[in-house]
């Protein structure tokens, strides 16, 4: 069976490395742009799917500056995406009267959602470790309950009442519509191909921002503060800066992410970013492998992938069993409610296995598997 | 000229004095020593002047500038490396990346220029690849840049952390108990190596050390702290010679016995009794 596969593949092998790595992207980025058109001609309705997936890979891909190169745990990365996609709504919600331009709004939404960053950074970030991840949950559980309780906003200062019941985020009714994009005579509605390639767009945009930074100073400075705040303090990288960079970075890619889902759902509501969420996005940076983009992409994927897909089609082959068979509770099973306890199994059984995630960065794996002598030391001394 | 001056500097750890009203001088392009017995105060000292704690009071000039109360990078940034006693590389980084971290504080590139990746951008980061591998063979890593750090042997990491704190482009380098834990050739090395980052680099020196091989042998001036404060200070024969060190390390009794009368056998005193 290997022996065939070699034998199948070898004369792609002969080729030179840069000519394999030319094909592989223009393979990978001709699929890419081929694939809406194959979803209608084949009739797959899975476009509106593969759209809010690319959605959550994008979370991941902030999420992974963060967590990955920065070693931050935020277990409140949703809060980012919500104040994204409120920015995005307030600012074109017409009852507000203010409708500006998407290609503006999704710009500010990115901004706001990096102020929030450094906002809730500053005075955090001194924290380490698990009391960063315990603030930054709170954060995550805070934000969806101001935004439910700004539909109705009164500001007194003494005897002035500043604002007087002001409807900011229309509380648990959610904000609908939301201003969409438009490109001159094309309005993005509901044909969904315009608003693929637009996340596309801004899927690349984001991974190669992720990319270009991974080897640069400042990926270099995040990597030592992971690794050894102390040290790097005395080496002269400014753990307060540096840390407060990469929030805002993380949070500015949840923000453009925010922008266009809200844009692309026309309605968002507090109840769209629970705790939930940003224990998902943090799921699919872990599970891919944290500090590598590839592993990122693929991994939040493939969470997602099982989310939508194995989980139903399962649950349609588990009813027609349980009818076959006569066995009702099998019959009326609908694995998708169960879906939180399989990927509790799932993530538990990646950590005990991989724990390095699926595709580990050269660092990850280095710190996870130990060097080639270190086990072998430790088996002979015990 | 002096280089680093402590003025009354105290450092007090709630009830606890760890450093005494300290007055200290390092000459420029000298190797000065700090020696003391444990809980003499000598890396809280270290620690004062790479600014991880705050001096209680007065005063710590670099250069003839106040570095006391300043955070560690921006210590850095004023021109003072240091390693740390026990080994803090970043472990899983290779050995060039270790380096090229410690160039940080002295490369310009923005992020945004880092995602660009702009011309200045690119130039930067060549020139500073090649002087992480100059230093790298400097200190006698040559061709163990790709090697992850962790991986190296202990007397490496050991030059590997001198190679870091080089990049930062110090005036003053802190070394804490550099040869700790080294075998005699090891140590040897590591001596050359110090004297050369000196004469080579013409960066001051000042180190902790409990060899007594290794303080005798490479340092101009040594000082002796004790309980915090200064109890001896000189050339390393002066304080070979002095009692009071003797007492500091081996007791009262002992220091009035041996070391009035046999100036000799303190030096076997220092160089046994600490080991």
């Amino acid at each position: 069976m290997r022996s065939i596969w070699y034998s199948v593949t070898a004369p792609w092998r002969a080729l030179p490395a840069r000519r394999r790595l030319i094909i592989s992207w223009a393979v990978g980025i001709f699929l890419v742009l081929i694939y809406p058109l194959a979803d209608k001609v084949f009739n797959l309705q899975t476009l509106n799917s593969v759209t809010d997936v690319l959605v959550l890979v994008i979370l991941a891909l902030g999420l992974n500056i963060v967590v990955g190169y920065a070693g931050l745990l935020n277990f409140g990365y949703a809060a980012f995406f919500a104040i994204g996609a409120y920015t995005a709504g307030i600012l074109t919600w017409p009852v507000h009267g203010i409708d500006w331009n998407f290609w503006i709004v999704i710009w500010a939404a990115v901004i706001v959602a990096a102020f929030f960053g450094i906002l809730i950074g500053t005075p955090t970030l001194r924290l380490r470790g698990d009391y960063l991840a315990i603030v930054t949950l709170a954060f995550g559980e805070i934000v969806p309950v101001v935004i439910r309780n700004l539909g109705d906003l009164s500001i007194k200062v003494g005897p002035w009442l500043l604002v007087s019941h002001f409807n900011l985020t229309n509380g648990v009714q959610g904000l609908s519509p939301v201003g969409v994009p438009q490109i001159g005579p094309l309005q993005f509605g509901f044909n969904l191909v315009p608003w693929y390639f637009l996340i596309l767009l801004i899927g690349a945009l984001v991974a190669f921002v992720n990319m270009r930074l991974e080897h640069s100073r400042l990926g270099r400075a995040w990597m030592a503060l992971r690794e050894d705040e102390t040290a790097a303090d005395a080496t002269g990288v400014d753990p307060v800066r540096t840390k407060l960079l990469a929030f805002s970075i993380g949070a500015s890619f949840a923000g453009f992410a925010g922008a266009f889902y809200a844009a692309k759902l026309q309605a968002i509501f507090p109840d769209q970013f629970p705790f939930n969420l940003s224990v998902m996005i943090l799921c699919m940076v872990i599970l891919g492998g944290m500090g590598n983009i590839k592993g990122v992409i693929i991994g939040g994927m493939l969470i997602q992938l099982f989310d939508r897909v194995v989980l139903s089609q399962a649950t349609v082959l588990a009813q027609a069993a349980g009818r076959a068979l006569n066995i009702a509770v099998l019959a009326n099973v609908d694995l998708s409610l169960w879906r939180w306890f399989f990927f509790g199994v799932v993530m538990v059984i990646v950590m005990v296995l991989r724990p390095e995630g699926l595709f580990p960065s050269a660092a990850r794996r280095a710190e996870f598997r130990g060097t080639s002598e270190e086990p072998a030391a430790v088996e002979s001394g015990s | 000229m002096a280089l680093l001056e402590a003025r009354k500097i105290t450092k007090q750890f709630g009830g606890l004095t760890a450093v005494n009203e300290l007055d200290l001088v390092i000459e420029k392009g000298s190797i000065a020593s700090l020696i003391g017995p444990n809980g003499a105060g000598k890396t809280a000292f270290f620690n004062m002047v790479s600014g991880f704690h705050k001096p209680t009071s007065g005063q710590m000039l670099l250069d003839g500038k106040e570095i006391g109360g300043l955070r560690p990078n921006r210590v850095t940034a004023r021109g003072l490396g240091r390693t740390f006693q026990n080994i803090r590389l970043f472990a899983n980084m290779t050995a060039l990346e270790n380096v090229l971290v410690g160039m940080n504080c002295r490369l310009k590139a923005s992020w945004v220029g880092s995602i660009l990746r702009t011309p200045d951008v690119v130039r930067e980061e060549a020139e500073a690849r090649q002087r992480a591998l100059k230093l790298l063979d400097y200190v006698g890593l040559g061709g163990k840049d790709e090697t992850l750090a962790k991986n190296l042997p202990y007397g490496s990491q050991r030059r590997l952390e001198i190679a870091r704190a080089l990049a930062t482009d110090p005036t003053l380098l802190l070394l804490d108990e550099p040869t700790a834990g080294m075998n005699p050739q090891e140590t040897e090395d590591a001596m050359v190596l110090i004297k050369r980052v000196r004469d080579g680099l013409g960066v001051t020196i000042l180190l902790i050390e409990h060899d007594m091989k290794v303080v005798m042998g490479i340092s101009e001036r040594i000082t002796v702290l004790d309980y915090g404060t200064k109890i001896a200070e000189g050339t390393p024969e002066q304080v070979r010679a002095n009692p009071k060190v003797i007492e500091a390390y081996l007791g009262k009794g002992v220091a009035t016995g041996t070391a009035v009368t046999e100036p000799v056998g303190t030096q076997a005193i220092l160089e046994t009794g600490r080991r």
